[in-house]
This record gives C-alpha cells, structure tokens and sequence, in this order.
C-alpha cells in the first residue's frame, strides 16, 4: 500500500468516526440534554384527558339557606367515537336527535364539532372539550325524551342521556341576587390562555363573575381525570391516571336571603316610585351593612338579569341586552360599579370639615337665599331664604348656601387661587379620612374607585385635559362650540390645575367631580355610625368543606379610622337624627316605630339620556339605625329618581320594615331578620335543602 | 509461496472449521447488532398487529427468515475463493442493472413512498435491485483499480474513467427512480474507493467538488428544500402535513427525544406501540431503539457499529491485496454512509431518505445485500492472514 493509499484510508477513518461522533452528540441532546422537552411533547401526543367536572360547591346566605346549587339535569350527550363509525358519519342519527329535542340539525352539528374542525367564523357553539368526551346537546332534557333515546339505543348509537349538576340559582323568598352570586359558563379560550389558565380542563364550566369567579378556585373543587394512552388512530391503548372528581368547598356569605330579596323589591319599588313621580329613573342600587363588621347583609343592584338562563343557554338577543345601554346595561352592578355625585349625603363629610375648621356645631349660622362667590351667586337648594339656624336644623333641612359660606371663607384663608404653602385643606382632609379614594375592598370582581376631587386629583386632571382646553377651537366639536363652553375652557386653559372657588364651594355639598359608589358612601355612613371605624366590605364569610370542617374564613379588615372628635361625631348622628325626626326625611320616616338617622341627597347630573332628555337628579338616602346603638348602615340611591327622600327615603324605610320586623308602625321581634338584634356569628349548617324562614 | 500451494492451503483451513477464518469480534458485534435489531423489529409491531388481530410476530418471522438467509449469504461470501467472487462480479453486476430497469417498467416495477425501488415476487416477497447494485458496483470498481495491466503501482486515468463507469451506469438508473438516500451512499462509496485505490489526487479532489455541488444542486432544485418547506408548516399548524415529512421527522425527534437515559423498556414505548413514526419496522428503527433502550441502548447502538468499523479498518490496513482492501474500503463506506444517513435523518441531521439501518432495518434486500457485505469483510480477513 503506497502513502497516498494510507493517508486517503486515514483521512476516510477519521471522517467516519467525526460522523459517528456527531451522531452520539446529537443523540445526547436528543434525549439527555433536551429530554424532558420531548417527554412532554410525547405525552402530549400520546395522552387523552377525559374531564369529570367535579360538584360545585353551595353558595349559601348567613343562615344556611342556599343561593346557589346544583340541580340535576338530564344531559342528552354524543359519543362523537360512535357516531363518526357510521357510514354516514352520524347525519342520521343528529337528525333524528335534532327531531326528538327540538332543536335545528344544524345547532346540533355544530355542537358536536371540536372548534378545530370548523372554519374561522363559523365556531360560534362549537364543542370546547375533547372528542373522547360525550358532549352534551342539552343539560335540561325532558325525561320522557329522555327515556325514548334510552329504549331505542338501536335508533340512537352513540347518544346517551345521563344526570348531570347544573348550576341553579334556586331564588328562595324571591331572592335574585344575580349580581353578588354573579353566574358559570363554560371555559372560554381566554380563561385558558390567562395567568391561571393551566388549572382548568377543557370542558369545565367556571365562576364568570361575581362571587362565582371570586371564589371560583374554592366551589370548583378537582374535576377527576382520566388520562388515557391512545395511537396514532386514536384508539385507546391503555389508561394511565384515573382520579375521582372531588366537590368544590361551599362558600357561607353574610347575605340573608330575606333581607336580600327585600332589598331587591325595596329598589324596584323606588325605581317605580321615582317614574311615577316623572324621573327617567333608570338604575339603582341598595346596600345593607352590618356596621360593627363591615360585612354585607344585602347588597342590590337594578336593573339585573336571571342568572339562571347562562345554564339553560343564553339566546343572542338575551346576551346582547345584558350590555345594551338602552336597557340600563343589567350586568353593571351599581353598588359597586356605579359612581355618582353624592350631594347633600356628602354634608356628613363637611361638619367634620368645619368642626376641624374650629366651627362652633352648636351655633347659629345664616342660610341665605344665595351666596356670591367671586362674581357668581351660588344658590340655596330652591333659592330659599330660611333664615338664621342651628347647625343642626341646617343639616335637617339640607340648608346648602350655610355650606357655600363656610367653604368659601376656608378657600379663601387657604389663599384662594394662590394655594398658601401651609394649608389647612379642612374640607379635603375630612373627606380624605373618609377614604373616598380607595376601593372599599369588597370581595366582587370590578370595583371601581370612587374619586375625591381634591387638589391632587385636579392637578392630574390638568395635565390631561390641558391640551383640549388650551386649543379649544380646533379640538372641540361644532356643537360644543358655544360661547359659554369657550368661556369655560378658556379658564381651564389658564388654570384648570387650580382649585377655584366654585370647586370648593361645589365640594362642600358633594357636588362638582367627587363621585362615590354607594357601596362607598355606605362605609362611611357606617364609620360615622360606628364611632369612626372604616371596615373592610365582605360578602364572603367562610369557605367551608363538605364534611363542615372550616377551610378559611374571611375577616373584614379596618382600613381605617375617621379623624373626627368623638364630640363632632355624637352631633352629627345627631344632627343625621334630626333629619328624619323633623328634617327632609321626615315624611319618608312618618311614624317608624324604630329610631333611624340618615340624610338625603339630591344630586345634580348633567349631560342627557338616549332619547335627548336632560338627565334627572340622583336620588340618595344613607342612614344607620337603630340611632342611639346603631348597628346597620343602608344606603339606597335610583339613577335619575329624583328627590332623595320620597325615591330612596321610602325604600330605606322599605328595606328597614324586614330588617327590623315593622308590620305597620309596631315592631314585631320574631319577625325580625335577626331577632337577637345582630347578625349569626356561628356558621350554619350546610344542606341544599335548607329553606328560609317563615315570618310571622 | 506459490499460489496453488497457498490455495491448497486456504482450502484445507476452510474444511477444518466452518467459522475458521472469522474476525470474533466483528462476528460478534454484527450478531449483536442482528439480535437488537430482531428485538426492535418484534417491539414496533407486535404490539400494533396484536391490537389489529393480526400475527404480532408477522414481522418477526420474517426478519429472522431473512436473517437467516442472509447469514447463509454471508457464510458464501467468506468462504468463496474471491477469484470466483471476480468472475461472477460482471454477472451480478449485469442482473442488478436489469434489476434497476425492471422496476423502472410501469406494471413489473411497484411503487412504494414516491419511489419505484421494488420488484414484487410472488408470495409477497419484494427485492430491491439497487441493494445489490452496492455490491456489484463495490466489487467490479475495486477489480479494475486493483488490476495493473501496466508498470505502474497506481491507477492510471483511463482505469478511474472506467470504474466510473461501472458505478455511473446503476447510479443513472436509481436516480430515476428516484432514490436519493442510495445514490448518496454510493456516491460517497465511489469516491471513498477511488481515494484510497491511489488514483491521481486530481480525480478525488474533482470527483469531490461534484460531490458538494450535486448536493448544492439537489437542494435547490427542491428534493430537500421541500422537506424544509413543510417542516416549517408543520411545526406553524400541526394540521397542515399530518402525514407529511414534517411530521414524521417531528414525531422521529420527540420519539428518540422522549425515551432519556434509560428509555421505557423493550417493548413499553407509547410513541413505538401507538405507531405514531411510520415506517419504524423499517427506515425509523432507530426511533424504537431511542424510545424503548434510550440513550444507553441507542448509543450501545452507534458503539456496536463503531467495533464493527474499526475491525473493517484494520482488515482493510492488513491485507496485502489490493483488491481485498478496495472492497473493504467500499464496504466501509458504504456501512457508514447508510448508517449515519439513517441515524442523522432520524435525529434531524439529515434530510428525510428511505434508507435503511444496516444488519437492523426489517427488509430483506437490504438485510442480504449488508451480510454478504459483512461475508465480504471476513473473507478478505482470512485471506489477509495467509
């Protein structure tokens, strides 16, 4: 062999073994370095999961008394395995099942189809599980039809009808509460692709809103699972996981059906009273807390919705109208989501402003017709000269100007539209120690965050709007384009940042850009009643195991306390007294056999309805009772339902009749909600069958 | 020595042992690889088959049919005086270009995975004529870069010009059919021989460069850029080539990728028992090693074909005779070509050929055509000792 032979053989040896080499590397990555990468993408390809969703736990009021549970339904399901065998791929066999259920074949074809199997666009119904699960055609079967599919299995291949839970909203004593229990639907794309979305299966259905998706984590429990090992064919080779579901924790909440239900009807009579007296009347909201915990005892919002139909199946129309402005938006819930100016209730706030101010509350001070403030009069409420008064008899008749005078000198001392360095901001301290600006913390999804509309807050604003107000004539549109408008917006321009004496005149009598929620208004009614504790809102009160072994309990926290005197609040309970003894609240609370404090709101909205009517007055009515010991805080306010007192006055006195047991003007304790006076501490025992109790 | 007394000899040898002459160690490495290779065929089908209400050991019988036909083979290749083996090469040669025409014919030809490489027989028996095409094309170019009928120790020009030929002819045919896997490892055989037969250093280096660009122009003439192509879709929506090429080489990584340090255990692979690689009996064999042994059995793998390399290596620097070390070289090339293009395609090195895994693939062109190569390496090993 020459040396060009044995070199070629050497450099042929080495090229191979480099090759060899390369391919032992490569393996190593393959299964050392990248293996559990692709053990993952095996088990992906390999394995099924058929979902058994687990019993939702019981959603049940303070005594024990369910608003929400589970009913068996009879669900009609396919067997998509079977069918698609068919020679005809199960045409048939939708057709006669569409025929029996009532249903379009094409609702059912489009219901047994996995997402991917349709075109973009046309998946609206498609089927979110797997095909190895039955999937249900419908969840409310009639038995007879039932048991017809049952006995003509030979007609039917690969349709079943089996019991399966669905959540019901059962609506003892009338209850509804749809917007504190919120409702379930089936696990949509997003759910999956959120932060949280790896717990859930498939098929599953979930919390949607309200105490259902607050809670979600605790009703769902574990759905079981079985995951089963299938080839290339989908035929099923083995089984590798078998769990049983187990039951979702029930959730005891502080709510009472009851009073619940009361609430409900108290604000739908408001609503009603209000139209009937000519206010467009359009929504509402009403808050019952226990004041001494923070707990919600009854919390309503109007309009609302059955919560029921998202189990039946919600009809397109019915979808749509949940979120249709001219139905008042029903999925909004009021209490918590709705912000509105809070007017004269907003008085409250201001004897605490003025007692810090070093006001005498045991004074007299004038109420004049009008007040000027720098070249503009501001008026009384009806332009009314009533004369000189005690403070207390001014927060009784919801005297304005008296407020108008006080603000205005404060603004004032404070260096008016040159802010001193050192201010005393009297008013904007109280009504920050009310915690306006934060969210009551309440344990319901979407709470908005009522506004304070202190210096901070317009100095925000400013630098928001500055670029609108300061090129007005391009920016605004033709018909905003009124001589007043330009006035206004030129002064915006020039110092929009400032608080103006108009501001805090208007701040004064909770008016201008403060808005609070009533839930808000409820807690500080609440702090004011309680001797200056701001609690927590909670509606949850413990989660709860099916065997009554207590998972967790929830506790209101306190945020925090009221910089008031104690002195300056025994005169404004007081005072809040005297409005329903002998101030605008008087008529509402005409021989009441129980002692309740409160004041009325009337506040002023501008901007117009759908229809081009101006916008009615927000009708408030925030109180606490019993007076001397107090221990429940109820706030009502209707959108648009005019004055505070005949709308919401009345349906407090409503909400109170239940809550205290009032038939006519006698107190009868049996009948009260709570007899022993306060609401249960113990957790009541749990069982879906447990009904309300009867009042005398 | 005179030559008949050297053939008297050689043939006394032969008589005493019927395994006289053999290299252990190759013979024992190759009856490993035999053995795993008839274990990884029963393990991707048994299961599938059973589960079909078919034989689960359809293919195991066969194979080890095959197996044991093609050891007969290999036992007549060591033992033949290679000089028969010379006379019989154009013949051989001659039937497998007949071969590579017939299954050109449509009707005689069949047609498996885009591809006219069979000639169906009855009983259900195929061959593939390009298999043995390797043979013939090894042994015939290392017979006329051996034979010096001049003065000179190397090859001239005109003997490169003719062993070309030799390979050219089959290789036109099989790459109509088209099977570039084959042609590729014939190719590298080709130039693999021609190197190390001494030839001018101009013809290496030239074959070389039309070497590279052959595979520059394969590429981009399409034959792997699609591949690419769909394998890009595939891995975009899943749906697009279910059963395309992107599939089956994504399902061949996660197979080989799933089985880790120790794999599942012969036989307990879900990617292997669900059939979710096709072809695994066959082409994808190694995904059932990588899966089932992980990367102890599937390495042990690579070892065993190392072992076998390295004794081929030493036959090939032992020998005396040219011709015997040619062959050697030719068989080398070839075992490593084929091995590394199955292994690397599976592993996504290389791109997607119907080649199978040598002395471990199902098939029994294949299994013949590496044990008479195998038969090959052990006769010129005996004779290299004489």
């Amino acid at each position: 062999m020459n040396v060009r032979s044995r070199l070629s053989l050497l450099v042929v040896q080495i090229l191979i073994f480099s090759l060899l080499t390369a391919l032992l590397g490569r393996l190593f990555y393959l299964q050392i370095a990248a293996g559990p990468k692709y053990r993952d993408a095996a088990l992906s390809i390999q394995s099924r999961d058929v979902v058994a969703p687990a019993t939702r736990g019981l959603i049940v009021d303070s005594s024990g008394v369910p608003l929400a549970l589970n009913k068996v339904g009879l669900a009609i399901t396919i067997n998509r395995i079977t069918i698609d065998k068919q020679p005809d791929q199960g045409v048939a066999v939708m057709q006669r099942v569409a025929k029996l259920l009532k249903l379009k074949y094409s609702d059912v074809y489009t219901n047994t189809r996995l997402c991917g199997e349709l075109p973009k666009g046309q998946r609206a119904g498609c089927w979110t599980g797997s095909r190895y699960q039955p999937i249900p055609i419908t969840r409310e079967a009639d038995p007879d039809i039932a048991l017809q599919i049952v006995e003509r299995s030979d007609e039917f291949p690969g349709v079943d009808a089996q019991p399966v839970a669905i959540r019901n909203y059962p609506e003892l004593a009338g209850v509804n509460a749809a917007h504190v229990l919120g409702y379930v639907g089936p696990l949509t794309e997003e759910d999956l692709l959120s932060t949280n979305g790896k717990q859930y299966f498939r098929s599953e259905s979930i919390g949607k809103t309200g105490l259902e998706i607050q809670y979600d984590s605790y009703l769902r429990g574990t759905p079981g699972i079985r995951t089963l090992i299938v080839d290339r064919k989908e035929a099923i080779t083995s089984e590798s996981k078998n769990t049983k579901p187990i039951q979702g924790d029930h959730l005891v909440t502080s709510l009472d059906v009851r009073l619940q239900a009361s609430a409900e009807k108290a604000l739908a009579d408001a609503v009603k009273r209000g139209r009937a007296n000519g206010y467009t009347s359009d929504s509402g909201a009403a808050v019952v807390m226990d004041i001494r915990t923070g707990r919600i005892l009854a919390l309503a919002s109007y309009p609302t919705y059955d919560p029921n139909l998202f189990e039946k199946g919600l009809t397109v129309q019915q979808a749509s109208d949940l979120f249709s402005e001219k139905k008042a938006v029903p999925a909004l819930n009021r209490a918590l989501q709705g912000l509105f100016a809070p007017a004269s209730t907003f008085k409250s706030v201001s004897v605490v402003a003025a007692a810090s101010a070093g006001y005498d509350l045991n004074a007299s001070y004038n109420c004049p017709s009008e007040v000027q403030v720098g070249n503009r009069a501001f008026q009384n409420f009806d332009s009314r000269d009533q004369g000189r008064m005690s403070l207390k008899k001014a927060i009784a008749v919801s005297c304005d100007t008296l407020w108008y005078q006080i603000a205005f000198d404060e603004w004032l001392r404070d260096g008016g539209l040159r802010p001193k360095s050192n201010l005393n901001d009297y008013f904007f301290k109280a009504a920050q120690s009310f915690h306006i600006p934060e969210k009551v913390g309440i344990d319901l999804p979407s709470e908005s965050t009522s506004r304070l509309a202190d210096r901070a807050y317009k100095k925000s604003w400013y630098q928001q709007n500055k670029d609108f107000y300061c090129n007005y004539k391009t920016r605004a549109s033709k018909s905003q384009q009124t001589a007043f408008l330009i006035q206004l917006a030129a002064e915006n321009c020039v110092d929009g940042d400032k608080i103006r004496a108009g501001d805090a005149v208007n701040f004064s009598i909770g008016q201008g850009d403060t808005v609070v929620t009533p839930l808000k208004l409820t807690q500080m009614y609440a702090a004011i009643a309680n001797g200056g504790t701001i609690w927590q809102a909670l509606v949850g009160k413990a989660i709860v195991k099916t065997d009554g072994t207590v998972v967790k309990t929830m506790d209101p926290q306190k945020l925090g306390t009221l910089n008031a005197a104690p002195s300056t609040l025994n005169f404004l309970k007081g005072a809040l007294r005297e409005v329903v003894v002998s101030g605008t609240a008087a008529g509402a609370f005409v021989g009441f056999p129980i002692e309740v404090s409160g004041k009325t709101g009337t506040g002023q909205v501008f901007g117009r309805n759908l229809n081009g009517s101006l916008k009615d007055d927000t009708s408030w009515f925030a109180s606490f009772a019993p007076s001397n010991k107090p221990r429940y805080a109820v706030v009502m306010m209707v959108g648009q339902g005019g004055f505070g007192a005949s709308t919401s006055g009345v349906g407090v006195r409503h909400i109170y009749e239940t809550l205290f047991g009032v038939k006519g003007n006698k107190v009868i304790p049996d009948a009260a909600i709570f007899p022993t006076g306060k609401p249960p501490k113990e957790l009541p025992k749990i069982s879906p069958t447990t009904k309300p109790k009867e009042t005398p | 020595m005179s030559d008949i007394a050297a053939r008297q000899r050689l043939y006394r040898r032969s008589r005493s042992s019927i395994f006289h002459g053999f290299d252990p160690i190759l013979t024992a490495a190759v009856g490993l690889l035999l053995l795993m290779g008839t274990l990884l065929v029963y393990a991707a089908t048994r299961d599938w088959y059973a589960r079909n209400g078919l034989d689960p050991q359809y293919y195991l019988k066969r194979h080890v049919i095959n197996i044991a036909i093609g050891a007969l083979l290999a036992y007549g290749t060591t033992v033949v005086d290679y000089r028969l083996l010379r006379a019989y090469t154009p013949i051989v040669w001659g039937l497998g270009v007949i071969g590579l025409i017939i299954v050109l014919i449509p009707g005689l030809g069949s047609e498996v995975n885009g591809a006219k490489a069979w000639i169906a027989l009855p009983g259900g028996f195929q061959i593939q004529p390009a298999e043995l095409a390797k043979i013939s094309i090894i042994i015939g170019m290392s017979m006329i870069l051996s034979e010096r009928t001049h003065d000179s120790d190397e090859p001239t020009s005109r003997d490169v010009l003719q062993a070309l030929v030799i390979a050219a002819v089959p290789v036109i045919f099989i790459l109509l059919q088209p099977d570039m896997g084959t042609v590729f490892i014939i190719s590298a055989s080709v130039v693999t021989i021609i190197a190390v037969s001494g030839s001018p250093t101009k013809w290496v280096i030239g074959l070389l460069i039309i070497a590279v660009l052959g595979v520059f122009v394969a590429t981009k003439s399409g034959v792997i850029s699609d591949y690419q192509v769909k394998r890009l879709q595939t891995f975009v929506d899943p749906t697009a080539d279910s059963q395309g090429t992107g599939y089956q080489l994504r399902q061949a990584r996660i197979t080989v990728g799933s089985g880790g340090l120790i794999g599942t255990g012969l036989f307990n692979g879900p990617q292997t028992n669900g059939r979710f690689v096709p072809e695994q009996q066959t082409d994808f064999i190694f995904t059932v090693a990588g899966e089932e042994l992980g990367f102890l059995g599937s390495g042990f793998i690579i070892f065993l074909y190392f072992v076998v390399l390295m004794r081929a290596f030493s036959i090939a620097r032992r020998t005396n005779d040219p011709f015997g070390r040619l062959v050697t070289t030719g068989v080398i090339a070839w075992l490593a070509f084929q091995l590394f293009e199955n292994i690397g395609m599976t592993l996504g090195l290389m791109p997607m050929t119907g080649v199978p895994l040598p002395f471990i693939s199902y098939g029994g062109s294949s299994m013949f055509a590496t044990l008479i190569g195998f038969g090959l390496l052990q006769n010129v090993h005996a004779r290299s000792r004489g």
